[in-house]
C-alpha cells in the first residue's frame, strides 16, 4: 500500500518560486501524470518526491510515512530518468541489478529478479551488452527494468519517452501502461505530451506556473477543464473561445447567437472544442481562412466575429478558403469561463 | 585541396617537427647506446648494468615511485572530489592547489632544501621550540630515511597537481544523472565513488597515472637538491655518465633502459585500467 500525499509543498530557487503550495493525494496503485509545459514545476515536484531536491516548505508522505527528511533510497521509490542514466560501464544485467546489489541481496535472488524484469521488458537477450551497444529504445527498457527490479512501492518517471521517436513512443506508451498496471505500483509520470498523459493516466494533474490547476481523470480534464489554461493546453487543436454578453437570466449572446448558460451577472467567455462543431442550417457564421486536410478529418481555421475559431469537420466535405460556413455547437458541449479569474463557471 | 587529404596536410608541420626534434635525436641516442664503434653491441648495457650503483639507483627510483605515486593518486582523487563538490570559490582553490605546477623541479628541490638543511626552517623551529639544543644535520648519510622522506614530501608537493587537474577535468565529464540514479538505487557516498566515479574516471586515471609514473622514473632535480649522492637514482646516473664520466654511450644505454621501464609501466597501467570491450565511457 503506497498512497502518496503531498502537503503544502513549495519550492524557491533563490527569489524564484518554482512551486506554490502544492497539495495532492495519489491513491495506492494509481497512475498519476503531471502534465505541463516546460518550466511549470512538474519535474521539480517529482524530484522533491524522489528526494533529489528538498522542498522549501511542506511535507511528503508515502504509504502513511513521512519521508521528506529521508534520503531517496529510504523512501521506497525507484525512478526512470529522462536521459535513462543507464550506467555505461556496467552490462545491462548489472544495470538492472544495481539497486539489488546495493541492498546486498544474494546472487541467485539478484539473478531471478533481473531475469524476471528483463523478461517483462523483452530485453532478456541484451543482458550481457553494454549501454553503448543499445539503441535509445532498448536503453529506455533497461531504465524501466532497473526501476521495476527494485519492486518499489512507487515508481517515478521523468519524461521517460521524450527521447524516443514518435512510433517507438506510441509502442512504449502502451507497453509501459500494461507493465505498470501489472506491477501494482503507484506511478507518477511527468510529461509535457498531452497524448501520453491522456492515454496513460488514471488521473492527470495539469500544472501551470508552479501550481496544480486541475487534477482529474483524462476525460474530465478534456471535457470539463477547470480553467482557461487547461482548456487551451489540452486538446489538439485546443478549445475555441468567444466573448459572451449577458442577456439576462441565464441567456447569453455569443457572436450574434443566443445560448443558454449560467445565471451570472457579468460577462463571460464561452468555449467549445473544435471537434464539437458541425455544419448546420443555423449557427455561427464562420469564414474559412485555412483548410488543412488531415486524412481522418478536416481542420478548418475560420474567423467568427473577428475571433480565430477552429473546427474539426468530416474529411469528405469540400471547403475552400473564403467559404462561409454555418457552424453549430453540439448540445451540452459548450463551457463557460470567467475572464477575470480564468476559472470555469458552471 | 581534396577533403580527404586535408587532415594529413594539416598535421604535416607537427609531424615534421616531431621527426626532427624527437625521432632523429632518439635514433642518435639508440645508435650511441647500441654502437661502440664496431657495429651493433650490447657492451654499453653490460657496463651500465654491472656497475655497483646500478642496482641501488634502480631500487631507489622504484622505491620512490612506489611510495610517492599511490599517495599522489589518493590525494589527487580526494582533492578532485572536494573541489568538484564546491559551489563557490572552486576556481580559486584550484589555482592555489596548482601553483606548484608552475615551479621548476630544481626550484622545488631548493625550497624543500631550505626547510630541511642544517640551517633551515625546520631546524630553527625545532631549536626555537626547544625540541633540540642545536641544529641537527637531517639530510646526512646517517639518516637516509629522512632524506627519503624529504624527497617524498617534495615530490608529493610538487607533482600532485598534474594528476589533480586531469582528474578534475575527468570528474567534470561524468553526468550528474548517474549520481542521482545511484542515489535513488541506494548507493552510499562511498559506493558512488567506487562504483560510479572510479570506473567512469578510468580514461582520466590512465592519463594521469601514465604521466605521473613516467615522470616518477625521470625524477632528478629534487633528488639532486635534497639527496645529492646519498640517494642515487637512474636519472642522476645518466647525468653522471654523460657529464662527470664523459661516457655518452653508457648514458645513452641507461636512458634506453629508463625508456623501456616507462613503456612497460605504461602498458601495465593501460591494461589494468582498460575499459571493458563494448562499454563506452
Amino acid at each position: 500500500m503506497a498512497e502518496i500525499q503531498i502537503k503544502n509543498v513549495a519550492k524557491n530557487f533563490g527569489s524564484y518560486q518554482a512551486l506554490h503550495d502544492i497539495n495532492l493525494t495519489i491513491a495506492d496503485q494509481e497512475f498519476m501524470v503531471l502534465l505541463g509545459a516546460s518550466g511549470c514545476g512538474k519535474s521539480t515536484l517529482l524530484r522533491i518526491i524522489a528526494g533529489l531536491e528538498t522542498a522549501t516548505t511542506g511535507e511528503i508522505w508515502i504509504g502513511g510515512r513521512r519521508v521528506d527528511h529521508l534520503s531517496p533510497k529510504d523512501r521506497g521509490i525507484s525512478m526512470v530518468f529522462q536521459n535513462y542514466a543507464v550506467f555505461p560501464h556496467l552490462t545491462v544485467f548489472e544495470n538492472i541489478g544495481f539497486g539489488l546489489r546495493m541492498q546486498k541481496l544474494p546472487d541467485d535472488e539478484v539473478k531471478r529478479r533481473v531475469e524476471r524484469t528483463a523478461g517483462l521488458m523483452h530485453i532478456e537477450q541484451l543482458l550481457k551488452r553494454y549501454s553503448g551497444e543499445l539503441s535509445g529504445g532498448q536503453r529506455q527498457r533497461v531504465a524501466v527494468a532497473r526501476a521495476l527490479a527494485m519492486e518499489p512501492d512507487v515508481i517515478l518517471m521523468d519524461e521517460p519517452l521524450s527521447n524516443l521517436d514518435a512510433l517507438l513512443r506510441m509502442e512504449m506508451r502502451a507497453e509501459l501502461k500494461g507493465v505498470l498496471a501489472e506491477s501494482k505500483t503507484t506511478a507518477i509520470y511527468v510529461t509535457h505530451d498531452q497524448v501520453e498523459a491522456m492515454s496513460m493516466a488514471d488521473r492527470i494533474s495539469v500544472m501551470h506556473q508552479g501550481k496544480i490547476v486541475q487534477a482529474a481523470t483524462p476525460i474530465e480534464v478534456y471535457r470539463d477543464p477547470a480553467a482557461e489554461f487547461v482548456a487551451s493546453f489540452i486538446g489538439n487543436p485546443p478549445m475555441n473561445f468567444l466573448p459572451a454578453e449577458a442577456a439576462g437570466s441565464g441567456r447569453w449572446t455569443v457572436a450574434g447567437q443566443n445560448l443558454d448558460g449560467p445565471a451570472n451577472g457579468k460577462d463571460l467567455k464561452w468555449a467549445i472544442r473544435p471537434e464539437d462543431l458541425r455544419i448546420a442550417d443555423q449557427g455561427f457564421g464562420a469564414r474559412a481562412k485555412v483548410v488543412e486536410p488531415l486524412g481522418a478529418h478536416l481542420l478548418v481555421t475560420c474567423d467568427v466575429d473577428g475571433h480565430q475559431f477552429r473546427a474539426v469537420l468530416d474529411s469528405e466535405l469540400s471547403v475552400k478558403p473564403g467559404d462561409v460556413l454555418t457552424l453549430a455547437p453540439q448540445e451540452g458541449r459548450g463551457r463557460w469561463f470567467d475572464p477575470e479569474t480564468t476559472l470555469a463557471v458552471a | 585541396m581534396e577533403a580527404r587529404l586535408l587532415p594529413y596536410f594539416l598535421i604535416l608541420p607537427v609531424t615534421l617537427f616531431l621527426c626532427l626534434f624527437f625521432l632523429y635525436p632518439f635514433a642518435l641516442v639508440a645508435q650511441q647506446a647500441f654502437g661502440t664503434g664496431n657495429g651493433f653491441s650490447l657492451d654499453n648495457f653490460r657496463e651500465v648494468v654491472s656497475y655497483w650503483k646500478f642496482p641501488i639507483s634502480m631500487k631507489n627510483t622504484f622505491l620512490l615511485a612506489a611510495a610517492v605515486v599511490p599517495i599522489q593518486l589518493a590525494l589527487s582523487l580526494l582533492m578532485a572530489t572536494m573541489v568538484t563538490k564546491m559551489q563557490k570559490g572552486r576556481d580559486l582553490v584550484l589555482y592555489i592547489w596548482t601553483i606548484p605546477l608552475g615551479i621548476s623541479d630544481l626550484a622545488a628541490g631548493i625550497i624543500w632544501l631550505a626547510i630541511f638543511e642544517q640551517s633551515g626552517f625546520l631546524n630553527s623551529m625545532m631549536v626555537g621550540l626547544g625540541v633540540t639544543d642545536q641544529p641537527v644535520s637531517l639530510l646526512s648519510y646517517q639518516t637516509p630515511w629522512i632524506v627519503f622522506l624529504a624527497i617524498m614530501l617534495a615530490e608529493i608537493w610538487r607533482a600532485t597537481a598534474i594528476m589533480l587537474v586531469i582528474l578534475v577535468a575527468g570528474i567534470g565529464l561524468i553526468p550528474k544523472e548517474y549520481y542521482e540514479a545511484a542515489d535513488v538505487f541506494g548507493a552510499s557516498r562511498w559506493k558512488q565513488f567506487t562504483r560510479i566515479t572510479l570506473p567512469l574516471l578510468r580514461p582520466s586515471l590512465q592519463t594521469a597515472l601514465v604521466l605521473r609514473v613516467i615522470l616518477a622514473f625521470e625524477v632528478f632535480a629534487v633528488v639532486a637538491a635534497l639527496g645529492g649522492t646519498i640517494f642515487p637514482v637512474l636519472m642522476g646516473e645518466i647525468y653522471a655518465y654523460q657529464f662527470d664520466l664523459q661516457n655518452g654511450g653508457a648514458a645513452a644505454a641507461l636512458a634506453i633502459i629508463v625508456l623501456i621501464i616507462s613503456i612497460v609501466f605504461t602498458l601495465i597501467i593501460m591494461r589494468a585500467l582498460r575499459v571493458p570491450k563494448g562499454a563506452t565511457i
